[in-house]
Order: structure tokens, then sequence, then C-alpha cells
């Protein structure tokens, strides 16, 4: 299968100290890829860079063969990478439409990039996305904040399929979540793969990922320590190389 | 969805409660004396009660952005002193409104300048920006205040109909363009998503910094325009107008329902609170208590309709949560 993502030997520093050290990756489209390591380990830093929310000090990112050098996030979601961070993923006092065409309203009588929105065609989307990822809400008028933490996600990973993301990146999106939640969040990621999204799942409790990933990709103080098909690696192997670097 | 259901949401809206508040009081004072419904009193507190809508609405969507300007009241005395100022000058008239009014923005962009440029609390640089608009427009009467030139369009602003001025009318205007605006536009589902999350706002692409800036601009714009009304409606442009009515509009805005932590309000809240204020102040008079008690009255008031509001929206979330655990 081909790779959707490659880096090529990213370097960052953060005034002074070197948060990801020459890293190369591949991802391969359509898999779910764990990035696991413990806190520190530059995890977040690859995602902001993959993001678009920082930008790399030396190194290049191919996406789908072409080289690419993201400015914004916005220009990493234009062409199909969403990011899902830990806690800021929703506005919690906003309803679950609004939530998901954030930024993206469907608007008429446009005055440039400003216009009104289509209140009702938004609404009917949304729900049609929630039910597209086997989320079943009352109504698309609800606030987030009403909301279980497991059905936050699947509003988010909703949001991400209806605007036919590529390649979902996902900051912890089962830290603080009970286990039949996560369980919940586990399924809508792996739902994903027979929908044509390639998912990078972020998480330092391998127990979470270990189960849905096909690739798993281990960090530690800023560098790469493993990379490696799942049937190539065990659980107790992967749990010693996390503790012990 | 039952219609038992939408009535608690609407219920739980919290300009709905601020409605309920300003009805209870309405009937209060109408009980203690009648006149206070008789069409001289709504002509006399509907007289001056546009331009506190037209701040308030201003400071509303600011606050809802996560933002405070604290310099509109300074702003509301500055802009119509530099017109008249201006037309003593021999400025044409509407050409030395269009520039009061760009006093007012460019006042804006300041406050928004400072704050996001130098990442301080917006409560400081406007605290600053208080001190210094009040100050030029003292500056700017050069001893005495001057007279008010007959030549400009005041009539225009504040034409007194049957019942009420023409201040009225576009007060609501402004209401239903920022109405429409904040809760149908895509630009308000960005003021509302900069005010709730800011960096949740800003990893969906939204530009926060520019969204912050514009409700800056937007508040002092307002805030001039208000004051302008004021001094067409008195014709005399006082150095010391719009004294403490930074204060007074974000208390219109908070008893209407908008957060102090920004995110959650609507434009229909702060025009209640700003009504809501005003028929206080009234009734208070009406009722012949002594008018030193409407700043009393005033406190109470803003205290009763955040613990109401904040035990509302703490109910609604745990709503929520139960629902979860099922």
């Amino acid at each position: 299968m081909e790779d959707i993502i490659v880096c090529e030997g990213l370097n960052k520093y953060y005034s002074g100290v070197h948060a990801l050290k020459n890293l190369s990756l591949k991802i391969k489209k359509d898999s779910v890829v764990g990035l696991i390591g413990d806190n520190g380990a530059g995890k977040s830093t690859l995602i902001k860079i993959l993001s678009g929310a920082h930008q790399p000090d030396s190194g290049h990112i191919y996406f789908e063969g072409n080289k690419v050098k993201f400015k914004s996030t916005k220009e990493a979601m234009n062409l199909g990478i969403e990011t899902i961070y830990q806690y800021s993923a929703l506005i919690p006092e906003m309803s679950i439409a609004r939530n998901i065409f954030i930024g993206r309203e469907q608007t008429q009588y446009n005055v440039g990039n400003f216009g009104l929105m289509k209140t009702k065609t938004m609404q009917d989307d949304a729900m049609k996305a929630l039910t597209d990822v086997e989320l079943h809400l009352r109504s698309p008028d609800t606030p987030v904040n009403q909301l279980s933490g497991g059905e936050r996600q699947g509003v988010v990973i909703a949001r991400a399929m209806y605007f036919k993301s590529k390649v979902l990146i996902l900051d912890e999106p089962t830290n603080h979540l009970s286990v039949k939640e996560t369980n919940k969040v586990l399924r809508f990621v792996e739902g994903l793969k027979s929908q044509g999204v390639t998912s990078i799942f972020i998480t330092h409790n391998l127990s979470h990922v270990y189960p849905i990933a096909d690739h798993l990709c281990v960090m530690a103080r800023g560098e790469k320590i493993a990379d490696m098909d799942k049937k190539d690696t065990t659980i107790d192997h992967l749990t010693d190389l996390l503790v012990n670097g | 969805m039952s219609k038992n259901f939408s009535l608690r949401s609407l219920l739980v809206r919290p300009e709905v409660a601020t409605f309920l508040m300003f009805l209870a009081i309405m009937i209060g004072f109408y009980i203690a004396n009648e006149r206070f419904l008789d069409a001289r009193n709504i002509r006399i507190v509907m007289g001056i009660t546009p331009e506190y809508i037209i701040v308030a609405i201003g400071i509303a969507i600011l606050m809802i952005s996560g933002e405070f300007d604290l310099s509109v009241g300074s702003v509301f005395a500055l802009v119509p002193m530099t017109i008249v100022q201006m037309v003593h000058q021999g400025i044409p008239p509407w050409f030395a409104i269009f520039l009061g009014l760009m006093i007012g923005i460019i006042v804006g962009f300041v406050n928004g300048f400072i704050t996001l440029r130098f990442g301080i609390p917006s409560f400081i640089a406007t605290l600053g920006m208080l001190y210094i608009a009040r100050s030029l427009t003292t500056v700017a009467t050069a001893g005495f205040p001057p007279p008010f030139p007959h030549i400009l369009p005041n009539e225009l602003f504040v034409y007194q109909f049957e019942l009420f001025r023409a201040s009225l009318y576009w007060a609501l205007l402004v209401a239903v363009v920022l109405g429409v605006m904040l809760h149908r536009s895509n630009v308000g589902n960005w003021i509302y998503a900069t005010g709730g999350d800011q960096n949740a706002a800003s990893s969906m692409g939204i530009k926060t910094g520019n969204v912050k800036m514009f409700c800056f601009i937007l508040c002092g714009f307002l805030a001039g325009f208000a004051g302008m009304i004021q001094t067409f409606r008195l014709e005399a442009p006082l150095p010391s107008q719009g004294y403490l009515l930074e204060l007074e509009s974000i208390a219109a805005a908070v008893i209407g329902g908008v957060s102090l932590f920004g995110g959650i309000g609507t434009v229909f809240g702060a025009v209640i609170g700003a009504i809501l204020i005003r028929f206080l102040e009234s009734g208070i008079i009406m009722a012949r208590i002594d008018a030193e008690w409407f700043r009393a009255g005033l406190g109470s008031l803003i205290i009763i309709a955040v613990v109401f509001n904040t035990y509302i929206s703490r109910r609604a979330t745990r709503i929520g949560q139960n629902k979860a655990e099922d």
C-alpha cells in the first residue's frame, strides 16, 4: 500500500531544547497508526508540525507524494489533515451543528468571506454526519457541554468525516474517559479505516491503541525508538520499549 | 423532540430569564405607581434608553468574543466633543460626523492592538484608554464646553415622534443588523467560538485575533455613535458625558445573560438589560423611593442575574452528565 504521509529528517527546537530529533516516518494510507510515548517524548511536537500549527526547523514532509510546507492549520485542513486536540476540539457552549461547521459554515448571500449561515442545511447535515459514525443524538441544537466525553469525541470524528479528511490526527482521544466511553471512541476510529481515512492515534496508554492499530511508532526524548507493524511486535515488547526507552 | 423538552430548553436560555425579570420589575413598579407605564413616562424613559442600548450591544458582542472595553464611557464623550469642535472649526457637519465616528473606530483599533499585540488583559488596556480618552475630551473642550452648532443634522437622529424618538429606531436598526450578524452569520459563529475557547477556535482555522479586533472596533464605533446621539438629544456637548457608562453597559450585558468569560450571550439580552436598567431607575423615582436607591437596586439585580444564570447553566450541564451516565 502507498504512503500518504512521509516525514524526512524533521528537527524542531524550542528555545534551545531539541524537541524533535531527526525524525523520519512513513504512514500508510488507510491504516491506524499508534504513536506512543511518555510525556515529553516529542509526540505533541510531531503532531503540531503535521497539523501545520508549528513549522519544523529542518526536514521535509510529503503528502500524497508531494512536498508540502504548512504555514497554518488551515492549509493542512484544506489538504485533508484534521487534528483533534485533547481538550480543545469543541466549543462547549455551542450546539453540535455549529461546532461541526466552525470555520467552514455553509453560507448564502455572501459578501467576500462573510455570509448568512444556512442553519437548516447545517442542522440536517450535522445529523447525517453523526449517523454516519453510528452516533445517535437527539438534536443538532444540543450544546456540546451536555454530551458525554465519548459522544464529544464522536462529534469531532463526525466532523472530520463530513469534511472528507484523509488523515485524522487524534491527540489522546481516550484520556479521562470511562472504559465504556473509551471503547466507543475506539470503535469510531476503527470504523474510519473502511471509509478511507488514515488515523494517527496519539496516546501514552498502549492498551488503548494496541487492539486497533496496524502500525506502531514509539517515541522517547524527541526520537523515534521503534517503528513497526503490529504483526512484527507484541504488547510486552512495546511496553518494555516504553518503560525502558 | 417533546414539547416539554423544548419549553425547558427555552427556560434555560439566560436572556429569557432576563426577560421574565424585566416583566416582573415592570409589573411591580406599575403596581407601586400606575403612572409608571403611562405614555408620558414611557416617552421619557425610551427617549434616553436608545443610547444605552447601542453601547450595551457593542459591549455584549465584545464580551462574547472574550474581551472587555472599559473605555466606552470616555469614547461616548470624546466622539461628540470632537464632532462639535470640528464643526466650530468650519468642517462641514457630515464630514465632521464621519471623522468623529472614525475616532471611535480608531480608539477601538488601538484598544484591540494593545491587547492583542502585547498580550495584556483588555481590562488593563481599556482602563488606560478610559483615562486617555476622557482626558482628551476635556482638553478638546478648551476650558469651557462649547455651544451646540445647530447646523448639525441632529433631528435625523433624535427627532421626537409621538411616543418614541428617532434614536430608538436607530438603536433597533443596530440591534437587528448586529443580531443577524451575531446569530445568523458565519462571523457570529466565529465570535462565539473565539470567546468560547480560543485555542479550539484557532485549531479549527479561525483567525481569533482578527475576530477580536473586529469586535473591539465595533464596540468603539458604537460607543462613539451612541455618544453622538446623546449630545444631539441634549444639544450640549458635555465633557462629563458617559461617566461610569462603562460599568453600566457591562451591567446591562451581564443582566442580559452575557458571560464574563466569553462565548455566551445574545444581542436581545443586552437590549433587554439596557432597557431594564433605565426602567429600574425610573421606577424607583416614580415609586417615590429615594433615587439614591437606584444603585443599590442595580447592584442587587446584577448579582441576582449572575447567580441565577450560573445556577441554570450548572443545572443544564448536570442534565447532560446524568444522561451520559445512563
